[in-house]
């Protein structure tokens, strides 16, 4: 299968006035034509940047790729123009955020909204966007469309506007879709709405999709490949099922470990002890030794590489599983 | 069975819509519309819902940060909403409140071990002296050391602060704790932390919950029984057994069905409903589900069902069970 | 329960090496960086200085009218040259600058007190109280300030008021239209901050009033009013100049900024006397700058609603 995103050894790092923050950290993620990658963490883990930084978002003087290549359909995103990113982005990658509130203009018609992308990247007529528009905002599940396209965002639901966003981000027929915690301020029952769409629209037209959040319910329904990222790196990558029942990172273990399922009762949750380590002060370690259990001598003075593990396509960050190490 | 520690009865809230001019009155938002519900003393109970439900609210009206529309609201056989200033002050150390945000819920030019220790002063339960070692004690309890008491709380994290949020409700010594989405503002490995504190302190000290979330897997895991809440009505309470193993309301089995297991090509009969949550500030008539109701009768769209009793502590408010 | 302990040494072991700090501090750290607000801070305290005790090594303080030595240009004895009556330019500027900076302190401190504690009381008991307090304040922010202080100006001259006290009604004036807009301010901020979960959290503690309002409202209050302290002396001062100016405010022989450049109100003293006008001229412009320039950057530490 193709690669339909590429991305290399990243990093996008933070100035501020107490030092630099590596957001992104040396991160490399791969999306194949038609699948699902699901990127998971915690607040700060870096996962919204690294989106950011496919969109080209990082901007201005506190924030910069300060490394990598972003390859997608064979170039390097990093190395186009603005105006050359301006006909992709929208176009071929399309992305949708949290809130979609603060994501739509306000003060223009639903329907304006959709068709202005139509009509600068498809080339099509105000009467073809028009149409189109209607037709795509009835495959995102709304029924009154005529009557939806001309009202305003302040009119619909959280739901109904995260829909409305997808409408959008679709419209051009994207190679690829940039999922930034797209229901995470949505209820449960609009949430299932929402998750089946995407994938009913996804098995529709093969685009692939990446998707962040910090929901391991969420991954589990949507993804076919997972990565895990803590304090800007990668700790841990694979298949969705292999990773699930088969955790080797300790700090996925743990978070699966500590995440209450229902129908599966248990005494005490297991919780992993302590928070995430402030990224200003990360020393060459790996980042989640104060926190893990089984913490040996070298976690606290070396950084453990992704390597294979096991001969699957199962990749972990974690001295446990170097040879000759783990033994000591 | 004992006396209820709470009792909420036919309880009503609504806000009023002011619009125009002269800010006349156009509508109610019911937030709370005629909810009954008790909890026996060291307990758990969950209210479950999603926005708009009006489980924030309960919890509001029951603490009197909101005045009630209708019904009362009895804590230890005494109505609430019927003191004065000075006896509701002085009841109040008995029920507290735990917040969602804990960045917002924390004075940030207050220093913790002040915000902690304060209300002990003005309630004249301990002598300026004894205050710093009560607060290093709750402190300890709570997962935090004696050296946090000088900081301030923005050199704190998420989690930290919400165990402060937790430290000042529980320095008083409350029968009570409201504990309004206390984890969902925080990570998942955080919540796994607070998630046990809460239980742990239940443990050691007796406390009764009422614990509102919209998190089903999060109130299994620690409510002993639970109420479930739709654009301000009860549907359905039962023990928490009871509820998971055989939810009656079409509400509640497709919440329950909706939410995300992280089991991945698990195979469920998901109940996907229609449509959006309908605005509180009108609601549908008769049955306010039937609208997204899967199995929904000209009935639902004309009568109220009755909140009944169907055996095992079990109510639910639906004419199909 | 062995993971609650595990959980707190760990924690420890974490945060022992962060820094002990208030938000105060951490604000006062941040304001020294930013050199610009700095400078301007600086400006105005040799200003301060100059003003109050630059006049004790002046040789011409009397101010008494020298008919030898009238308009004189700048030179070595006569540092900003003299006046129409002969008198040394550079000390009554300094001079004026000690009345000007004193009504421009004064009125700001007055009207800031004035203005606080009647925007946070209409803003913590809100209901009648509100209504009456902000009907007032509406009422004189619907007038503009200028106009009035002209009125009451004209009105110090046909009562005859005595010069000595002229300087002190001046500043009841400036405070009188400053405090509408601070308390409109203080009690937006007021109602706000009631809204705040940790107020709503103050009230479920049981909380006294008196510790609400003292521990929790007004600690955060006070950086917004430093700010608008501030940025409110630059604007005082300004009004009084324009009102001695015009001959409304402070009136000659008691110099300020104001009455020194309505001495070179013709052409003759424009054209041929520039350091009659230039200097208090200056000294207004520099002033006000400075003082704008160090409450921005005051607002930019201490009020994060500000921040970019």
């Amino acid at each position: 299968m193709k690669n339909t995103l590429e991305i290399d050894r990243l990093s996008t790092y933070f100035y501020t006035e107490e030092g630099t923050v590596k957001a992104v950290d040396d991160v490399s993620i791969r999306v194949r034509e038609g699948e699902t990658v699901c990127i998971v963490g915690e607040s700060g883990c870096g996962k919204s940047i690294t989106a950011m930084s496919v969109m080209g978002l990082i901007e201005g003087t506190t924030g910069k790729v300060v490394n990598g290549k972003i390859g997608f359909d064979g170039e390097n995103l990093l190395d186009l123009s603005k105006n050359e990113l301006r006909t992709i982005r929208g176009n071929e990658i399309a992305m949708i955020f949290q809130e979609p509130m603060s994501s739509l203009n306000p003060v223009l018609p639903i329907g304006q909204q959709i068709t202005e992308p139509l009509m600068q990247h498809q080339k099509l007529s105000k009467k073809e966007a028009r149409l189109r528009a209607i037709e795509l905002i009835k495959q995102v599940g709304i029924s009154r469309a005529e009557q939806i396209f001309d009202s305003y965002p302040h009119e619909l639901s959280g739901g109904m506007l995260q829909r409305i966003m997808i409408a959008i981000a679709i419209s051009c027929h994207p190679k690829l879709l940039i999922a930034d915690e797209p229901t995470t301020a949505l209820d449960v029952t609009i949430q299932a709405q929402i998750l089946d769409m995407l994938r009913e629209i996804k098995e529709k037209s093969n685009m692939s999709i990446l998707l962040i959040t910090h929901d391991l319910g969420v991954v589990a329904e949507m993804a076919d490949y997972v990565v895990v990222m803590y304090s800007g790196k990668v700790v841990e990558e694979g298949e969705v099922v292999e990773l699930f029942n088969n955790p080797k990172h300790p700090y996925t273990k743990g978070l699966l470990k500590s995440k209450p399922i229902i129908n599966q009762r248990q005494e005490q949750l297991y919780s992993i002890p302590g928070q995430v380590p402030n990224p200003l002060s990360l020393k060459e370690s790996c980042y989640f030794h104060e926190r893990c259990a089984q913490c040996m001598s070298i976690c606290e003075t070396q950084q453990p590489k992704l390597k294979e593990v096991g001969g699957s396509t199962q990749k972990v960050a974690c001295w446990l599983y170097e040879e000759g190490i783990a033994d000591v | 069975m004992s006396e209820p520690l709470v009792e909420v009865n036919h309880l009503k809230k609504y806000f009023p819509i002011n619009s125009g001019l002269l800010n006349r009155t156009v509508g109610h938002v019911k937030a709370v519309d005629d909810i009954s519900f008790s909890i026996q003393p060291g307990e758990t109970f969950g209210l479950v819902g999603e926005s708009g439900s009006g489980k924030s609210t309960v919890g509001r009206t029951i603490l009197r940060l909101h005045d009630k529309t209708a019904g009362e609201v009895k804590f230890k056989g005494i109505d609430v909403h019927e003191l004065s200033g000075k006896e509701l002050r002085q009841i109040r150390p008995q029920m507290q409140l735990i917040f969602q945000d804990p960045y917002s819920s924390l004075n940030p030019r207050v220093r913790v071990g002040d915000a902690i220790g304060e209300a002990l002063l003005d309630h004249g339960m301990l002598q300026k002296g004894e205050i710093r070692d009560r607060v290093e004690e709750v402190l300890a309890s709570c997962g935090l050391s004696s050296y946090h008491y000088d900081r301030f709380p923005h050199e704190f994290s998420g989690g930290q602060r919400q165990r402060i949020g937790i430290a000042r409700a529980l320095v008083l010594n409350p029968d009570l704790i409201i504990a309004d989405e206390p984890v969902s503002a925080l990570d998942v490995s955080i919540q796994a932390q607070i998630i046990n504190l809460f239980r742990h302190q239940q443990e050691t000290r007796g406390l009764t919950y009422l614990f509102i979330s919209h998190d089903l897997s999060v109130v299994e895991h620690l409510c002993s029984r639970i109420g479930v809440m739709y654009l301000g009505s009860m549907m359905e309470t039962a023990s928490r057994d009871e509820l998971f193993r055989n939810p009656l309301h079409p509400y509640t089995k497709a919440l329950l069905s909706a939410v995300p297991i992280p089991i991945p090509k698990l195979k469920r009969d998901r109940i996907v409903l229609k449509g959006d949550i309908p605005s509180p500030a009108n609601p549908p008539t008769g049955c306010k589900f039937h609208t997204r109701c899967p199995f929904a009768t000209a009935m639902c769209k004309e009568q109220v069902p009755e909140f009944r009793h169907v055996g095992h502590e079990h109510y639910v408010a639906c004419h199909l069970v | 329960m062995s993971t609650m302990s595990s959980e707190v040494v760990k924690s420890s072991r974490q945060d022992h090496t962060a820094v002990k700090s208030s938000l105060w501090t951490q604000s006062m750290r941040k304001l020294r960086k930013n050199k610009l607000a700095m400078s301007g801070l600086i400006f105005v305290i040799l200003m301060f200085l100059a003003c109050f005790v630059g006049p004790l090594f002046s040789p011409y303080t009397d101010g008494k009218i020298n008919v030898t030595a009238m308009n004189k240009a700048p030179s070595l004895k006569h540092w900003l040259g003299t006046d129409m009556l002969g008198r040394d330019v550079m000390t009554r500027l300094l001079q004026a600058g000690r009345i000007s900076l004193t009504v421009g302190l004064a009125s700001m401190l007055l009207s800031v007190f004035i203005g606080s504690i009647l925007g946070a009381i209409a803003g913590y008991y809100r209901g009648i109280v509100d209504q009456v307090i902000m009907r007032i304040a509406d009422l004189l922010l619907t007038i503009p300030g200028l106009p009035i202080l002209f009125i009451l100006g004209a009105l110090l001259s046909e009562w005859k008021v005595p010069v000595d006290s002229r300087m002190y009604i001046v500043m009841l004036m400036l405070s009188f239209v400053g405090w509408p807009g601070l308390a409109r301010l203080v009690r937006g901020q007021m109602l706000s901050l009631r809204e705040r979960e940790f107020m709503q959290a103050a009230v479920v503690l049981g909380l006294r009033d008196r510790r609400k309002l003292f521990n929790h409202l007004l600690p955060n209050l006070f950086p917004l009013l430093i700010v608008v302290a501030t940025l409110s002396i630059g604007g005082a001062i300004l009004s009084e100049s324009v009102l001695s100016y015009f001959g409304l405010g402070v009136t000659p022989p008691t110099a300020t900024w104001g009455n020194m450049i309505d001495s070179a109100n013709n052409v003759i003293d424009f054209e041929k006397h520039p350091w009659l006008w230039i200097p208090p001229g200056f000294a207004i412009f520099s002033t006000v700058i400075a003082i704008n320039i160090f409450g921005d950057g005051l607002r930019d530490v201490l009020d994060p609603k500000h921040k970019k």
